[in-house]
This record gives structure tokens, C-alpha cells and sequence, in this order.
């Protein structure tokens, strides 16, 4: 008997927007003016948000911080294509995620400086709590994606995760659980390229990691991470794939950690500066500025009026946070259980924050 | 029993299944998810009925998977739902370990009471029915010490029964262990009515002055049967964490002498954890050493050798013996 083919894949790519500013018109997704100069915005404030918090960091103003610095892209675009009612399970590099869910961004700070109640997450706002652990909230999307449909609601849920979340076992559990009750999920890998000081090639063999939604039984894309309109476009065909039923999608947003991993690691001892410079020259932002441009959607004074908004508006966060100063001591005792068992009642009258 | 009207005798199993019944009757966010719960009703039959009672919309077959079902839960529970989740046996819960201590436990404390974790996960534990490897271990201690969780042991079908009621109803992550050799050995009659035994209170099995016996579990009855000729204290923990300190030290403090029996090895066993506690709280009340009679401290033997790992009554007793002595 002649060996059949039971199935063949192919993986695609999208690219709307190059790095000289010129969109595809075949493929823009159906954005006004006051969206995409909404789009910029948040891009701005991310940027500046990120500078900023790294040279607080080198001023002993916050701890370590994951810079997301020429991931903008990925992470704003990929947010603002979700309805406010969609819930996001985020990652610890993330921050252009927040930022575009309106997260007050002096808690932003007070979580980057040591502050729990930096995450104590706003009503209005349906986004978890960032997920130190390497892809362990990859399940808890595709639960929470179940549980929208055992409720009848129209709700998506995402994951955002890096490529070397990829290689762990909850990566496959969660994506495997998505697919197979066909859940609302949409899961963001940001490829950014490395995991610390790892390559990609040293996280899989595979050619790119959109295909391993091939094998849970769902559709996986590549994009542009750097082109906000490809990434946007991809996250909200999927958004409504899922709340139609269609089930989950895997967007790989194929972008680069212009930073170090974090304000404690040195990316020179494993990267070239070539490398680096390659991918300046696809700066997210510059990019759309450029497009920006060429539509006269930016101009007179209005590159400026950006600058300052989300000068203005990080500095508010960073004044607000350090004028909050930190929690009563007793604080951590306070959600560990709903309420406290005995022995923690005990634990709470003995302690004496004098002692320290 | 407080009861009056009396429903005919059940087992540990069908005491769980009429709580999970009952539960889920009484609230439509309880689901039941895991490896063949479903038109299987589960390995040990725990779940019998419940699909067709209730369907595959709130009983969920899950894929073999034991982290992302515990993970899934988390995410329905931080979603409106209660999962209740089996894990088929302990032995294999240690994928989902990760998930119980680096999620399950901190979700509250992470987001500052934003989201809640209120999940149960039920697994069969414990040595006694001739499994193969990896069936028998009882490995509460590792569950016990973390923050965030609490853990629940039962000792017969009618605790059983309260105990999950109010681990359903708890709003915090639970961690359910069933003695796979109680499944089926114990038989008693339950109330028909409505009833919920509250988690962290220990329950007084036998009253007595001379020796307090402090168990859990599948060895509470043989530390029960051990104590027969004793004029013996013997609690049953039936929670782990939160534990009820109170009966522990109220109990020392009338007897002046204690044995502990696990089922679980010796070293940083959960009877090391109240014996500490004796010897913080009550030191001067006591009239000899603390004892403990648990497991050696190796890796638990297949079935032929099963009985000679765990502590059999013989061991209780000259325990006992020793302690009165003294």
C-alpha cells in the first residue's frame, strides 16, 4: 500500500506597514485617524514609560526592571484589539500591555519598585496580575477562555509569553487544553529572539513557532512584530475567530529585545552590536511616525504635543507612586486567605514592625 | 451524628459523590474536571453519575494533563467558577505542584484580593490497596507548608461528605486528600439533610486521660483500634492546614503525654510540625517525650513489602506503652 498524506501545513506571514512608513492598502486593517494617532500615543507613552523606569532603576528609584523596548509594537497593538471586557494574562514584559489597557501607570511603578498593591488591579480593568513563572498562566488563559463559554459571554482571553516560554511543558499543556475545548484564547508569543542570553534556535528546532499551533488543532500566524497595524490586524481577526467560536489562535509577533533581559543582565556579553543596530533601523515607532507623516496625520505641532502628554503623564506616575511611600508592615498578612487562620491571627499580634 | 433522618449506609466514595451531587445541585458555578471523571465517573467511581446528571459541560473529561488541568481550573476559578478537579492518584500531582504553589496559592495575594482561587483538588492518597509504584505515597507535608493552601484529610464517610461540602464552599484553594484505603472499608449511615463540617476543627474520636493520639487519615483508625485498651485521647486532625491547635494543646495539656502517627515518612512529616508545637506551647505540661510513629524514611516498597513500611498497630502500641512508662 502507497504511504497517503493525512495532512500538509503552511505557515504565513504578515506585513502591512515597512520600515520607511509605507502601508499595504490591500491589508490595512479599517483604522481612522484618531485611532491610529491613538495608537501612536500609546506607543509614546510606552517608550517613554520604559526609559524612564530603566533610569530609575539606575538611580535606586525602582528595583529590576524587563525593558520592552522595541516590542511597543507587539504589545500595543496586539491590546488594543481587544474589547475592555476581553481579560489578558500577561507576562512579566509586558509593560506596553498595561499601558494600553489604561492601567494607572504610578501602580506600574510601585510593582516595578517592590509594591504589591502595585497589582492590585483596578475593577474596570480586566487584566491579571503579572505572571512571574514562565508560561505557567498559559493554562489559566485557556481556563478562563472555558469558563466565558460555560457563561455564555462573549469574552476573550489572551496569553502574552516570550519565545523561550515556548519550551516549557505548560506551553504545550495550555495550548493542547485550548484546543481541544476549543476555547476563546488568543495566544501572544512575543518572539523577541532571546530568552536571557538563549537564542530562539536554542528554545526549537522548529522553523517558526506560529507552526506548533498546527499540532493543537488551531490556526498560528507569524507577524511583523515592529508594524503595529499587522500585529493589530492578526490579534483582531483572532479576537473574533474566538468570541464566534472558531477557537484559539497562536500569533507569533517576530520582533527583537532591543534592551538587556532585565536591568541586571548585560546583553553585550552575548550579542553582536550589528545585530542590534539591524534592528534599530526597524524601530516600531520611527515607523509609524514615518506613515504618520506621509498621511498628514502628524502635523504642526503635534509630535510635540505627544512628547509632553506622555512625558507629563509618566512623571505624574512616578510622583504619585513615590508620594505614596510603602505599605503598613502588617500589609502582608492580608491576603493569604480570604480571612486569617488562627495561628496567623496569632502570627499578626505578635508582630512588632519596630523590630526590624 | 446530629441527625435525626438518616440516609442507608455509604462508603468514603459514595459520600463524596453525594457531596459533589449536592454541591452542584446547589450551585451552578461548581464544575467537576479531570482525567476520566466524566462517563467514566472517575477511577474509584467518585464522579459516578454526575455526567449524566449534570453533562460534559460541568463534568469535564480533561486531556491527560495534570498542570494545565490544574492550571485551567485556576483560570476558571479567577473566571466565576468553582472547579472541583480530580488528580487520578497523588503520585501523580507533582506536575501540577508547580501550578498549586506558584498560582493556585498566591493568586490572592498577587492581585490583592482582585482574584480568588477557590479550586479543590481531590486526589486518592495514601498507601494499603496493593498499587503499583507511585500510587501509595502520602505526601502531605509538601501541601502542608505552603501559605495560601489549605489541606483537608478525612477519616470516614461522614466527615468525608462535611469536609468536602465546605471545601467546595471554601474561598480558598483546597487540597483534598482521600485515603484510597478508606474508599471502601468504612461503611456508615449520613444525614439526609444538609450538612458541612467546618475546615481547621480536629474531632475528638475517643476520649480518654492517660496518652493523647493525635492521627489523620488511614491511620486513625489504626491508631483508634491501637487505643482500644487505653484509657486514650485520639484526635483526628481531619484538616492539615489550617490544623486546630487549640484541640491539640487543649488535649496535651489534660494527658501530659502524646504520640503522633502518620502514615508518611518520619523526617519533616507533618507530625514533626505539631510536635514542635507541643514542645513551644506546652513543654511543661508534658510527662514524657513526644513520640512519633510514622514511615522509615525510604522510598515506599511495592505492594509485597507495603505492610512493613507502614505503621502497623503493634508499632502504635509499644509507642503508647513507651510514653506511659516514662
Amino acid at each position: 500500500m502507497p504511504e497517503t498524506v493525512l495532512d500538509t501545513f503552511e505557515i504565513k506571514r504578515l506585513d502591512i506597514l515597512d520600515a520607511r512608513g509605507n502601508a499595504d492598502p490591500a491589508l490595512m486593517p479599517p483604522l481612522g485617524g484618531a485611532e491610529i494617532k491613538k495608537m501612536y500615543e500609546y506607543l509614546a507613552i510606552a517608550r517613554t514609560f520604559d526609559d524612564r523606569a530603566l533610569s530609575m532603576q539606575r538611580e535606586g528609584r525602582i528595583g529590576t526592571y524587563a525593558s520592552i523596548r522595541g516590542q511597543e509594537a507587539s504589545q500595543v497593538g496586539s491590546a488594543l484589539a481587544f474589547d475592555k471586557k476581553d481579560l489578558i494574562f500577561p507576562s512579566y514584559r509586558e509593560s506596553g500591555v498595561f499601558i494600553a489597557r489604561d492601567y494607572p501607570l504610578h501602580m506600574l511603578f510601585q510593582f516595578w519598585s517592590g509594591d504589591e498593591r502595585g497589582m492590585k488591579v483596578p475593577g474596570d480593568i480586566n487584566i491579571f496580575p503579572i505572571c512571574i513563572s514562565v508560561s505557567t498562566h498559559l493554562p489559566h488563559a485557556a481556563g478562563a477562555a472555558a469558563a466565558a463559554v460555560y457563561k455564555k459571554e462573549k469574552t476573550a482571553v489572551a496569553a502574552y509569553f516570550g519565545d523561550g516560554a515556548t519550551s516549557k511543558g505548560d506551553f504545550h499543556e495550555g495550548m493542547n487544553l485550548a484546543g481541544v475545548f476549543n476555547a476563546p484564547a488568543v495566544f501572544i508569543c512575543q518572539n523577541n529572539q532571546y530568552a536571557i542570553s538563549m537564542p530562539r534556535s536554542r528554545q526549537t528546532a522548529a522553523k517558526t513557532i506560529a507552526q506548533k499551533a498546527v499540532a493543537y488543532g488551531f490556526k498560528g500566524i507569524q507577524v511583523d512584530g515592529n508594524d503595529v497595524f499587522a500585529v493589530y490586524r492578526a490579534t483582531k481577526e483572532a479576537v473574533e475567530n474566538a468570541k464566534a467560536g472558531g477557537g484559539p489562535t497562536l500569533i507569533e509577533c517576530y520582533t527583537y529585545r532591543l534592551s538587556d533581559h532585565t536591568t541586571a543582565d548585560d546583553a553585550s556579553r552575548y550579542r553582536s552590536r550589528e545585530e542590534v543596530e539591524y534592528w534599530l533601523a526597524r524601530d516600531p515607532i520611527a515607523r509609524l511616525r514615518l506613515y504618520m507623516e506621509k498621511q498628514g496625520l502628524s502635523g504642526g505641532k503635534y509630535e510635540e504635543e505627544v512628547r509632553e502628554k506622555a512625558e507629563s503623564l509618566v512623571d505624574d506616575g512616578i510622583k504619585k507612586m513615590e508620594e505614596t511611600g510603602p505599605a503598613e508592615p502588617q500589609d502582608m498578612f492580608t491576603y493569604t486567605y480570604q480571612g486569617p487562620t488562627a495561628r496567623l491571627s496569632a502570627q499578626i499580634r505578635s508582630f512588632s514592625p519596630g523590630a526590624v | 451524628m446530629p441527625s435525626s433522618q438518616v440516609l442507608p449506609a455509604f462508603n468514603m466514595v459514595q459520600a463524596l459523590n453525594s457531596a459533589l451531587k449536592e454541591e452542584m445541585a446547589r450551585n451552578p458555578d461548581v464544575v467537576v474536571m479531570g482525567e476520566d471523571v466524566g462517563r467514566d465517573g472517575g477511577v474509584f467511581r467518585v464522579t459516578e453519575g454526575l455526567y449524566d446528571a449534570f453533562g460534559p459541560q460541568r463534568v469535564i473529561d480533561t486531556p491527560l494533563s495534570e498542570s494545565g488541568i490544574v492550571g485551567m481550573a485556576i483560570g476558571m476559578a479567577a473566571h466565576g467558577l468553582v472547579p472541583v478537579v480530580e488528580i487520578q492518584f497523588m503520585g501523580f500531582i507533582y506536575p501540577a505542584f508547580d501550578q498549586l504553589v506558584t498560582n493556585a496559592a498566591r493568586i490572592r495575594a498577587r492581585s490583592r484580593g482582585r482574584f480568588s482561587c477557590p479550586i479543590v483538588v481531590r486526589t486518592p492518597y495514601g498507601a494499603g490497596v496493593k498499587a503499583i509504584e507511585l500510587h501509595s505515597e502520602s505526601t502531605e507535608a509538601l501541601f502542608s507548608h505552603i501559605p495560601g493552601l489549605k489541606v483537608v484529610v478525612p477519616s470516614t464517610p461522614y466527615t468525608a461528605k462535611g469536609l468536602l461540602v465546605s471545601a467546595i464552599r471554601d474561598p480558598d484553594p483546597v487540597i483534598f486528600l482521600e485515603p484510597t484505603r478508606l474508599y471502601r472499608m468504612i461503611k456508615e449511615e449520613l444525614p439526609a439533610e444538609e450538612y458541612a463540617i467546618p475546615l481547621g476543627k480536629a474531632r475528638n474520636a475517643k476520649e480518654g486521660n492517660a496518652v493523647t493520639i493525635i492521627s489523620w487519615g488511614s491511620m486513625l483508625h489504626r491508631a483508634l483500634k491501637a487505643a482500644e485498651p487505653y484509657d486514650a485521647d485520639v484526635l483526628d486532625l481531619l484538616t492539615l492546614s489550617p490544623y486546630d491547635e487549640g484541640a491539640v494543646l487543649a488535649s496535651v495539656k489534660k494527658t501530659g503525654r502524646v504520640v503522633i502517627v502518620q502514615e508518611a515518612p518520619k523526617s519533616c512529616g507533618f507530625a514533626s510540625e505539631i510536635s514542635a508545637c507541643i514542645a513551644e506551647k506546652a513543654i511543661l505540661h508534658l510527662r514524657a517525650p513526644v513520640m512519633r510513629v510514622a514511615a522509615f524514611d525510604v522510598v515506599l516498597p511495592f505492594a509485597r513489602l507495603e505492610e512493613y513500611y507502614m505503621p502497623g498497630i503493634k508499632n502504635i502500641r509499644e509507642a503508647i506503652e513507651e510514653t506511659l512508662r516514662y
